[in-house]
């Protein structure tokens, strides 16, 4: 008892002008309702990335982030010495007393002058990263100032290449190496010796201890004696769970902001979705009435209608998903907001970023289509064939 | 005329498809505004910076500290009028999410500011108060802060918790002052870090530079930086506007991206006009020919549905221009001191009405030259 | 044999602007199965009305009206759209073809009110293109036919569910001479050949001949039929 669906697949391809404007227009609301999701996506795999399941981090309490945090010598020798952290083949803990600092190096492209992540590492910050590879020179010497800096790093900013020279802390540090740390934050950081970087910058403080667990569950009871001892004052994350946190304000405000965006111009889309399909069904009201003489019920008229206009929601879908792919190919490289330094990610599509696109452009054609359709069906069989 | 009587009256021929054409460009128009006076909000901060204002801070980055004695150095280079020690606090109030910027300031700070405003009273009971704060009308109005109030923070990069007592409310001079900062001394600051984690003592974030001359800004500048050249902590003094469009810089590529987005919010109605333009075109084309069968020129025609088009965009775009302000209001108010200042700009509302006449214009391109080039012949077999 | 129409005492007006125009008026009239009846009459005197009642595409205000043996005024909405697909086979004056669809797919379209398998659906299609002479020409669309041709793509969508009555309203109304009757030819056969019932309302006196039976409206008034 339905209208065949190519009444309603021809009708589209004969209006082609109309057809391309209209799908158009849906087209671009979808790509910016993709381009969001997979900016924001981007963004929490990137971080997520930089984080090992098995790995924790220990900050002072309450610091948000290993910048504001710090860590004193007495404090960072303890936590090295729990049994819940685990030991390398050499017998030494798998434990990195890291100092994190801000440098600001000028961009490439822009010279702007961008706060840039510096980690100061400990012997194992290596094999706590099994991400981490050198792609270029090698691996910096402790006790030396020598440097190594992500890809990231590399590309955007001026003196980052292997052999040239940066300047901060009052010192000249040599670039040996560039590493690449899978697309994680870490791309866009300088590393060297934690102990040299302190005493540059005349710290006596580390920012925070990276390590190792024996087993995943260990974490519990780590945090438990850690957190309870009224001698220190510590925060013992998962690695993944503060990096994810460190996301957080920048990803809701992408998302919050790409949301309220894409509606708001879906009102646009779909009021050019409803102005098409008021033309059609006036055009067609001969048809119409030829339909329901015919036989065809009201619901049959209205579900070709709805059907044509879910389909104009589906080319615009297919094309804007086509367009938010080819975002993959650019990098974004901003101010991550918590961490107050210099963060590069791109634009990352998931199967469920195509799923829910391609759903959101159904849902402009539905809405669109609707009071059109209802009209389409509503017509008396005479009015509709006196028109002609 | 008949011309211009011709075309409101083909206007509100089809009441329903003109309407929603309407609305779609009152929507168009409107989140374009909004999305110009978004990316404008971040670079208020600069907007709102004062020529005679300079910024200094520890050259290596923002986050290491100056120490507390180059205050009196910085004083005595020539051109110095006043300096203010000012250190960022970053403390959380109930929740992370309530963000909203806190500084330690010497109270030299507030004659560098003259575009806060605090009634004498207020000011007095400020500097009685070690623990005194002051407040900005935005920020208390988006927590409910009044005269009196304690309100506790949590200390991130100084750490426990820290009270402090309102004192006063300042206001700004104008719609471009930011009042949704928090002040405390920075002596309290201080006196409490040296008792509990003495470490972190004496050290100074900023310190605020006021000049006597303007146009010697660069070469005070680099008078203090050169003070300081081969000491430990080597410095790197600004003009305050350069420091704030520092941090905007760098979240340069978010900026462009809402930019881009908000053009493309044009083209998507350009594509509904466009498509409404040409529906209706095509709808007529049998009295087009009819027209020109009466000596009705090609010009003419053009002029009908250019006319159409334009009436349409001009009267969508003065809707959307007029709505973008109480929806910006609105907007800001929402935010709360995420955008302190967020005011739609002259230049939007110039480029809004730019832009509803691009797409008038635009929309009617094709379908006119079509109209131009039916053949009467053609037209009138489209009848009947 | 039970009469293909039945109706007595049938009025019919329409709401015009808050003022009730009359439009028919205690119709009665009687039509055997197998019968070719031409409906004429000056313009606005109901004939095609009369036509629309007898196909259940309007509702008449009072009166029985018995079609195929239903009394189609107590059928709900929905039961008149299947008691139409089942019964009645339309033949308008501009064709009313579906422009998007070729003329095998228009002559098909009732057929999907069916539950025939596509295949089932071919043959008959076949066959009722065959018997309007375009069994060559299925894959084209309307605007590549003449209007005679269109029309005869219209008959044989009319008759593809077999339908007891055929209503036509003026057939031949945008026909040239020769198509007109051609048509005319072609419906005789659907009547002297198949058995359809025709009603047709013309002003068309050469479609008028070819009728067995005239009935006048005037006003909404039954004349007395004659020949």
């Amino acid at each position: 008892m339905v209208i065949p669906l190519r009444y309603s697949l021809r009708n589209l391809r004969t209006r082609r002008l109309t057809t391309i404007l209209t799908s158009g227009g849906m087209a671009l609301v979808v790509f910016v309702f993709a381009a969001v999701q997979m900016l924001d996506t981007g963004l929490r795999q990137t971080l997520v990335a930089t984080g090992q399941p098995d790995n924790i981090l220990v900050t002072r309490r309450a610091a948000g982030t290993e910048i504001s945090s710090a860590i004193d010598r007495a404090q960072a020798a303890i936590i090295e010495l729990q049994p819940e952290i685990a030991s390398g083949l050499d017998t030494r803990r798998l434990a990195s007393k890291e100092a994190v600092v801000l440098i600001t190096l000028p961009k490439r492209e822009t010279g702007v002058a961008t706060n840039v992540t510096t980690r100061g590492i400990g012997p194992a910050g290596t094999a706590l990263r099994p991400q981490l590879h050198i792609v270029a020179g090698r691996m910096f010497r402790f006790g030396t100032s020598e440097i190594i800096v992500g890809q990231s790093i590399a590309h955007r900013f001026n003196g980052a290449g292997v052999g040239q020279y940066m300047r901060f802390g009052g010192r000249e540090w040599t670039v040996v190496g560039i590493f690449a740390a899978g697309g994680s934050a870490f791309d866009s950081e300088v590393w060297g010796d934690a102990e040299q970087l302190m005493q540059a910058f005349r710290r006596q403080t580390y920012s925070s201890v990276v390590a190792r667990l024996t087993e995943a569950g260990a974490l519990d009871a780590l945090a438990q004696r850690l957190e309870n001892d009224p001698r220190l004052t510590l925060d013992v994350k998962r690695e993944r769970e503060f990096y994810e946190e460190q996301s957080r304000l920048m990803s809701n405000f992408i998302s919050y902001l790409g949301l309220t965006l894409s509606v708001i111009f879906s009102i646009g889309a779909m009021i050019g979705a409803m102005i098409t399909m008021y033309a059609a069904v006036a055009n067609r009201v001969g048809e119409i009435g030829t339909l329901r003489a015919l036989g065809f019920r009201r619901a049959a008229v209205l579900w070709a209608f709805l059907f044509e206009a879910i389909l104009l929601g589906a080319v615009g879908g297919i094309v804007g998903i086509a367009l938010a792919s080819l975002m993959q190919l650019v990098q974004i490289s901003t101010l991550n907001w918590q961490s107050f330094s210099e963060l590069a990610f791109s634009f990352t599509l998931t199967p469920r970023i195509v799923l829910s696109s391609f759903a959101f452009a159904l849902l402009m054609g539905v809405i669109g289509g609707f009071l059109p359709a209802v009209r389409a069906a509503r017509l008396s069989i005479i009015d509709a064939l006196r028109a002609i | 005329m008949h011309l211009i009587k011709l075309i409101f009256r083909n206007t509100l021929r089809h009441k329903l498809r003109t309407g929603l054409t309407m609305v779609g460009l009152v929507v168009a128009i409107l989140s374009f505004g909004l999305l110009q006076t978004v990316v404008d909000a971040w670079y208020a901060g600069a907007e709102g910076a004062a020529p005679d204002r300079l910024i200094t801070r520890n050259a290596v980055s923002l986050m290491v500290p100056l120490p507390l004695h180059y205050r009196e150095k910085i004083r005595s280079v020539d051109g110095v009028k006043a300096v203010a020690a000012a250190n960022w606090f970053a403390g959380v109030y109930q929740d992370p999410k309530n963000f909203f910027p806190q500084f330690a300031v010497e109270p030299a700070y507030f004659s560098m500011f003259p575009e806060y405003r605090i009634p004498d009273a207020q000011f007095r009971a400020f500097f009685r108060d070690r623990q005194g704060a002051l407040v900005g009308r935005k920020l208390a109005q988006t927590y409910g802060f009044r005269v009196g109030d304690v309100v506790p923070l949590k200390g991130t990069i100084f750490p426990g918790t820290w009270t402090f007592v309102v004192r006063g409310i300042y206001d700004g001079a104008d719609a471009k002052t930011d009042t949704s900062q928090f002040f405390f001394h920075w002596d309290y600051l201080n006196e409490t870090v040296k008792a509990r984690t003495p470490a972190l003592a004496n050290r100074i974030g900023i310190f605020i530079v006021q000049i006597a001359d303007v146009d010697r800004a660069a070469e005070v500048s680099e008078e203090v930086d050169a003070l300081f050249r081969n000491s430990p902590a080597e410095t790197l003094t600004e003009t305050e506007k350069a420091f704030q469009i520092g941090f905007v810089r760098q979240t340069e590529a978010i900026l462009i991206a809402v930019r881009i987005v908000s053009f493309l919010v044009i083209f998507i109605i350009l594509a509904v006009m466009a498509n409404t333009m040409a529906m209706t075109a095509r709808e007529r084309r049998g009295e087009y020919a009819t027209l020109k069968t009466l000596g009705f020129g090609g010009g003419f025609l053009a002029a009908l549905i250019f006319g159409e088009s334009l009436a349409i965009a001009v009267i969508g775009s003065l809707v959307g221009v007029a709505l973008t302000f109480p929806v910006a209001e609105w907007f800001a108010s929402e935010m709360g001191t995420l955008f302190p200042v967020f005011e739609v700009s002259r230049e939007t509302v110039m480029l809004q009405g730019a832009c509803a006449l691009a797409v008038g214009t635009a929309a009617a391109l094709f379908p006119a030259r079509r109209a131009i080039r039916v053949r009467i012949v053609d037209g009138l077999r489209a009848i009947g | 044999m039970q009469p293909v129409v039945e109706i007595r005492d049938l009025t019919k007006s329409y709401r015009r602007g808050g003022q009730t125009v009359p439009v028919l008026s205690d119709i009665d009239l009687v039509i055997a199965s197998g019968d070719f009846v031409g409906l004429m009459g000056p313009s606005g005197s109901g004939k095609s009305t009369l036509l629309n009642l007898i196909a259940g595409i309007d509702k008449p205000d009072s009166g029985m009206l018995r079609v195929v043996g239903v009394d189609i005024t107590t059928l709900s909405e929905s039961e008149l759209a299947d008691w139409r697909a089942q019964n009645v086979g339309f033949i308008f004056q501009f064709y009313n073809l579906m422009p998007v669809l070729t003329a095998f797919e228009n002559v098909e379209l009732p057929l999907f009110l069916t539950s025939l398998s596509a295949g089932e659906r071919r043959h008959h299609v076949n066959t009722a293109l065959e018997m309007v002479g375009l069994g060559d020409r299925m894959e084209h669309y309307p605007s590549e036919l003449s209007g005679g041709q269109q029309q005869r793509v219209a008959i044989a969508r009319a008759i593809i569910t077999d339908p007891t009555i055929l209503v036509a309203d003026e057939p031949t109304g945008d026909l040239d001479r020769v198509s007109a009757e051609e048509i005319l030819t072609l419906m005789e056969r659907m009547n002297d050949e198949l058995g359809k019932t025709i009603i047709m309302v013309t002003h068309d006196p050469h479609a008028a001949g070819r009728a067995h039976s005239i009935k006048r409206l005037d006003k909404g008034v039954l004349q007395d039929g004659e020949r």
